[in-house]
C-alpha cells in the first residue's frame, strides 16, 4: 500500500531492485554470477535480508511518530517544470491570474500536478543556496571563515522559525479557520531565500546600487506574492473575491495577512545587508 | 546576530518561564485577566482578549512540571559550561 501511494507521488525508477539484491552476496570466486548454488550461503542471505527488513519496518514506524515521514514527501514531490514555473512566479507574481490550489477528493494535489501548491524543495535548497552565497560574499570581504558559515546558517534557521512560531501564535489569537499546516507555513517563509540570493548575486556582480535595485524588486514580488497566495487561505469566502466586508474579524484577518507579508521584506532586508558591503 | 539554536532554546525557556509565574489571585484577577472572567462569549467569536487568557491558563496548567526538570537541566549546563 505504501508502493501505491509513493507511485502517484513519485515515479517507480527503481527498475534494477531484485538484481542489486542478489548481488549483495559476499563471493570468493565468481562476481557476477548469482550464486544459487549454496544452499547455506543462500539461507545466511535470505536471513539477512529479512532481518534488515524488519528493521527498516521498526526504524520507520517510531521515525514516523515524531516526523510525519509520508506528509514530508507530499512537499517534495516537484518536478523541473514546477520548479521553474514556481521560481518565475516568486520573481514576477504579476501577470499569474488564478492563485488556488486545486484538490482532488479533499487532499491538495501533489505540486508537480499544480504550480499553486506550496513545496519544500524550493525553501530547503533556497536555504543551502542563501548559506554559500552569504559564504561568499563574506569571502570578498576578507571575513570568511568555516566557524562564520555555521553562524550564518544557525542564525538564519532561528529566524526562520521564530517568524513561523510568530504566524501560528497570531493564527490562533485572530482564531482563523484554515487548513494551513505548520508545513505549510514552513515552505511560505522559506520562499523569500530566493530573492535573498537574487539580490546578493547580482549585488555581488554588479555593486551595491543594483544590489538595492534588485532586493527592492524581489521584496516587491515576494510582497504580492504572500499576498495573493493567504488570500485565499486565510481570508472568508467573499472577502477573498476582492468585495470589501465590513466587520472587525475580517479586519483583522486582512491585517494580518497584510503584516504576514510585509515581514517578508523586512527579513530579507535583515539578512542581506551585511553581506554586500 | 549570532545566534544559536541554543539560544533560541533559552530565549523560549524564559518565555514559558514568565508565563508560569503570574499569580491567579494576585495579579490576573486583579487586571481582569483571571479564569472566571472570561466565560463571556460562547458565540463563533471568541476575540483575542480570551484566546490570550486561554493560553496564559493552558501554559500554566500543561508547563508546571515539566518547567521543573528544563529549568533544572538549563541550570546545571549553564554552571557547568558557563
Amino acid at each position: 500500500m505504501d508502493a501505491s501511494d509513493a507511485s502517484q507521488l513519485f515515479e517507480d525508477t527503481s527498475g534494477a531492485r531484485h538484481g542489486s539484491q542478489a548481488g549483495y552476496k559476499p563471493q570468493t570466486g565468481d562476481h557476477g554470477f548469482p550464486g544459487f548454488s549454496d544452499p547455506m550461503s543462500n539461507l545466511a542471505m535470505a536471513y539477512g535480508s529479512s532481518l534488515a527488513t524488519q528493521g527498516k519496518e521498526l526504524m520507520d514506524k517510531n521515525l514516523d511518530r515524531f516526523i510525519p515521514i509520508s506528509k514530508l514527501k507530499y512537499y517534495f514531490a516537484v518536478d523541473t517544470v514546477y520548479v521553474g514555473k514556481k521560481l518565475g512566479l516568486l520573481v514576477f507574481p504579476y501577470m499569474h491570474e488564478n492563485w488556488e490550489v486545486n484538490y482532488q477528493q479533499d487532499i491538495p494535489v501533489a505540486p508537480r500536478f499544480d504550480v499553486n501548491a506550496p513545496d519544500l524543495y524550493i525553501p530547503t535548497m533556497g536555504f543551502i543556496t542563501y548559506i554559500l552565497v552569504a559564504g561568499l560574499a563574506l569571502g570578498t570581504q576578507n571575513k570568511f571563515s568555516p566557524e562564520l558559515l555555521g553562524v550564518q546558517a544557525s542564525s538564519a534557521f532561528v529566524w526562520l522559525v521564530m517568524e513561523v512560531l510568530a504566524v501560528l501564535l497570531s493564527l490562533y489569537l485572530v482564531t482563523v479557520n484554515t487548513d494551513l499546516t505548520t508545513i505549510d507555513l514552513l515552505a511560505f517563509a522559506g520562499y523569500k531565500y530566493v530573492g535573498m540570493i537574487v539580490g546578493v548575486v547580482l549585488g555581488l556582480l554588479f555593486g551595491r546600487l543594483v544590489y538595492y535595485l534588485s532586493l527592492l524588486w524581489c521584496c516587491a514580488a515576494i510582497f504580492v506574492f504572500m499576498i495573493r497566495t493567504l488570500r485565499l487561505k486565510l481570508l472568508s469566502e467573499s472577502a477573498a473575491e476582492g468585495r470589501l466586508v465590513r466587520g472587525t474579524r475580517n479586519q483583522l484577518r486582512m491585517y494580518l495577512t497584510m503584516a504576514i507579508a510585509a515581514a517578508q521584506p523586512v527579513f530579507m532586508y535583515w539578512l542581506t545587508f551585511h553581506l554586500v558591503r | 546576530m549570532a545566534f544559536s539554536l541554543y539560544s533560541l532554546i533559552q530565549a523560549a525557556l524564559l518565555c514559558v518561564n514568565a508565563v508560569a509565574v503570574l499569580h491567579e489571585d494576585r495579579f490576573l484577577n486583579k487586571i481582569g485577566w483571571g479564569v472566571d472572567q472570561g466565560v463571556g462569549g460562547f458565540g463563533d467569536d471568541p476575540g483575542i482578549k480570551t484566546q490570550m487568557m486561554n493560553l496564559v491558563r493552558s501554559v500554566r496548567t500543561v508547563m508546571r512540571v515539566p518547567l521543573i526538570g528544563v529549568n533544572s537541566v538549563c541550570i546545571v549546563l549553564l554552571l557547568l559550561f558557563g
